[in-house]
């Protein structure tokens, strides 16, 4: 069995990011479990979405040190999370700052060394600028596609089930705008 | 047989429609929300409402069981606080039509006020409770639920988490049962619960609990599964599955029914092993059944797991000492990132205002709870739903009771003042109490995501429906003189009112008219802007908590993708340092309801 956690900020696709995710790994055989956080959170507070999948998977919650990956959509989220990495685990940021409220508001200071910290808590870390990337293609959206892309990249999955997932997911006039930026995030580590 | 993936509100708003189900009601809460926006896809065959609390719409399905509807209402763990009063009322009147209540429960408050455990009702009230542990049972239960309430003519409660409500697993979809006659009958020995009436009923429902004890020790879904070692865990709910992580070759006891305790298949299992543990969450309510009928059993429960929060897989391996907890990263050393008010949000303006006056200020539950949050700071207390309105009153009659006086609001929303505090306002109407009530009416239920209510026009299924006129219904109504409607983004009118009415020394009511920014599908904003020139950082703008905006090279700087137009701190602003843009797209000040309407709400 295997876990997957997704981290980020409301309002930035986490859930939905999980929902493609979750088809991906149906389609390619796997029974699935996967929670998410709605409520008061979901309004700019942070945010995840954890998937486990496997030939026989109880609970749907993650533990510590035990996640096989990390899909991060903003970088003080994916420090947030480090501690749900397993030793060997995969740890994919997105190279974005958003910045929380008490750092907006001055009262405490954006940290400048997660970059260092993130390093020295994962061995395969890959820091992407996803929402960079996605805003070059023309839409600002395709990010968690972006990230989706490097992951399966790291993921022993085929190819084409992501493709027609993501085909299957996104609304038909975006299609090929997701599939190009799912290859930015595919070939990112190539 | 198809199967997909469900989140167990999913489930159980399939078992709804699997059950033969035709009336279906609810007030929104998380984590049960998503029950009744999933039960209304099914419209067709189902009778689906929002209350304007829990307690109508429990009332509301006991009243269609009594024409022999299959019924379901749902609310949030509190919610049952509201509606314990015709919880209490149904037990002893059965259910001619099947008759399921969910409540939602929130182990670890993930948005609540407490983690109140509900099995707990059950037992108060007599009646069965189930647990399922994933979206498959969720579904499942309330299939088996209606079974047992009709078999057993008893309401049924299905005690769901917020880890159950809000996960996703596989569900095997089946067919519709073909929903019994509706037929009613004047019978009043039946459906009147006059005292005469009502203590024949009570021993019915004891005699009813025995049976439904021994029927706990048949049900299919309480179960042994056996293990390799001499060790058992007891589990229900999420706990099971987070404990099938932990103990890998040990005996379960699976228990889908944790009242009535099945206590022949619990010795049948206690025989098998030598010691136990119970995994359960909240109150060791399975724990107290065991140990009362083995009480020479090695029996391992709250002595050692917490009574507080969620009874996840590190908890349970910590509490054995088989994990160390102690990360390798200390995430309390990184900025926190609370949820705050929206960009655009109504309310931010009303609790700029109240924290610039010092106001004490009795709050409500709903995203407008946030504003008591830094840097708005501008609320002192929260109870439950309806509360601003009648603290308000106690705090203020007891202070002059000592002759000291407070300058107090209270703050409560739309949804919230149609669910409890219009019998609130008429208590201190009725009292001669003074303050301000202001209600926030954003003209939906926010928090819970967008839910219809008395005041917005539609109904959940779809219907268009009277629009309630708070204004009208204080002023006019209920004969509130001194009522006013104001705009949420009118910083400096909202200012003044305030401070003319928090002066007066009688009841006033201030109704902050303005709608939710995130109803707007679609939106194109034209963001405001900053001139850094004439921006000397005074830092006023930062204190409305609003997201867009933060600061650069020193100066204040709107985050335009984030931006809605509102104006809000345009008008804070002292040194005219801000202005609209000449971006495409609009301003929201500039929008009315009618266009969240246009583009389909």
């Amino acid at each position: 069995m295997k876990t997957i956690v997704i981290a980020g900020v409301g309002g930035q696709g986490v859930l939905t990011a999980s929902d493609l995710l979750s088809d991906v790994l149906l389609d390619a055989g796997f029974n699935v479990k996967k929670s998410e956080v709605h409520g008061m959170s979901q309004r700019g507070g942070d945010v995840i979405a954890t998937i486990k999948y496997g030939e026989e998977v109880f609970s749907p919650l993650p533990a510590m040190k035990n996640a096989d990956y990390i899909l991060a959509f903003e970088k003080l989220e994916g420090l947030r999370n480090i501690n749900f990495l397993k030793d060997n685990g995969a740890m994919i940021v997105n190279d974005f700052v958003w910045e929380p409220l008490p750092v907006a508001s001055g009262a405490v200071e954006y940290p400048d060394d997660i970059e260092e910290n993130l390093k020295n808590y994962s061995s395969d870390l890959t820091l992407i600028p996803a929402t960079d990337i996605a805003t070059g293609l023309g839409n600002i959206r395709t990010t968690n596609v972006v990230l989706i892309g490097v992951l399966a990249s790291k993921m022993d999955i085929d190819k084409d089930i992501w493709i027609n997932v993501v085909k299957r997911k996104v609304p038909p006039k975006s299609v090929e705008l997701n599939i190009s930026a799912f290859e930015k995030g595919f070939t990112f580590n190539m | 047989m198809k199967r997909e993936l469900l989140s167990g509100n999913e489930a159980i708003a399939r078992g709804a429609y699997e059950a033969g189900i035709t009336f279906a009601s609810a007030y929104p809460g998380t984590p049960s929300t998503e029950i009744l926006e999933n039960v209304v896809k099914y419209k067709e065959d189902i009778q689906c409402q929002w209350g304007s609390n829990e307690k109508t719409a429990f009332e509301e399905a006991m009243g269609a069981t009594f024409t022999g509807a299959r019924s379901l209402v749902a609310m949030k763990h509190v919610g049952l606080n509201v509606a314990a009063d015709p919880l209490f009322s149904s037990s002893y009147l059965g259910a001619d039509g099947g008759f399921i209540i969910v409540s939602a429960d929130d182990p670890g408050m993930h948005s609540s006020q407490n983690e109140q455990d509900n099995r707990n009702y059950a037992i108060a009230a007599k009646i069965p409770v189930l647990e399922p542990s994933d979206s498959q049972e969720a579904k499942d239960f309330v299939i088996e639920g209606i079974k047992i309430s009709e078999k057993f003519n008893t309401p049924v409660m299905l005690r769901s988490s917020t880890r159950v409500s809000h996960s996703r697993s596989a569900v095997e979809i089946g067919e519709r049962e073909t929903p019994p006659e509706i037929h009613y009958e004047k019978d009043f020995q039946k459906t009147m619960l006059l005292p005469v009436i009502a203590r024949k009923k009570h021993i019915i429902v004891e005699k009813r609990q025995k049976k439904i004890k021994e029927f706990s020790d048949t049900f299919k879904y309480n179960s042994i599964i056996e293990g390799k070692s001499r060790i058992g865990v007891i589990a229900s709910g999420i706990a099971f599955q987070n404990g099938r992580e932990v103990f890998k070759d040990d005996w379960f006891l699976k228990v889908a029914m944790p009242y009535p305790f099945p206590e022949k298949l619990y010795k049948e299992f206690a025989d098998k092993v030598d010691k136990i543990y119970i995994l359960e969450e909240n109150d060791p309510i399975m724990e107290n059944f065991a140990r009362l009928i083995t009480p020479d059993k090695e029996i391992i429960g709250k002595d050692l797991f917490p009574l507080t929060g969620e009874m996840t897989e590190d908890v349970i391996l910590s509490k054995l000492g088989k994990k160390n907890l102690t990360p390798d990263f200390d995430i309390n050393s990184i900025p926190k990132r609370p949820p705050s008010l929206c960009p655009g949000c109504p309310h931010t303006a009303t609790f700029h205002n109240l924290n610039l006056q010092k106001v004490t200020v009795t709050g409500d539950i709903g995203c407008y709870t946030l504003g008591g949050l830094p840097p708005l700071n501008a609320m002192d207390t929260t109870i439950d739903m309806g509360a601003s309105i009648t603290a308000m009153l106690g705090m203020e009659k007891a202070m002059a009771k000592a002759g000291k006086k407070l300058k107090q609001a209270a703050v409560i929303g739309d949804s919230t003042f149609f669910h409890s505090g219009i019998t609130g306002l008429l208590d201190l109407i009725y009292n001669d109490s003074r303050g301000t009530v202001i209600i926030l009416d954003n003209s939906i239920t926010a928090m819970t995501g967008h839910q219809d209510n008395p005041g917005t026009g539609k109904t959940l299924m779809g219907e268009d429906a009277p629009v309630v006129d708070i204004l009208k219904l204080v002023k006019d109504g209920l004969g509130i003189e001194h009522s006013f409607e104001i705009d949420g983004y009118d910083v400096k009118g909202i200012r003044t009112l305030l401070r003319e009415e928090l002066k007066r020394d009688s009841l006033s009511v201030i109704v902050v008219k303005r709608v939710c920014a995130l109803l707007f599908k679609k939106p194109n904003w034209s963001p405001t802007i900053v001139d850094p020139e004439k921006c000397i950082k005074c830092n006023l703008c930062l204190k409305l908590g609003c997201p867009a905006i933060t600061s650069k090279n020193d100066k204040a700087f709107i985050v335009s993708s984030l931006c809605t137009g509102c104006s809000v701190c345009i008008q804070v602003c002292p040194h005219d340092a801000m202005h609209h843009s000449d971006e495409d797209g609009v301003h929201i000040k500039d929008t009315s309801l009618a266009d969240v309407f246009k583009g389909g709400k």
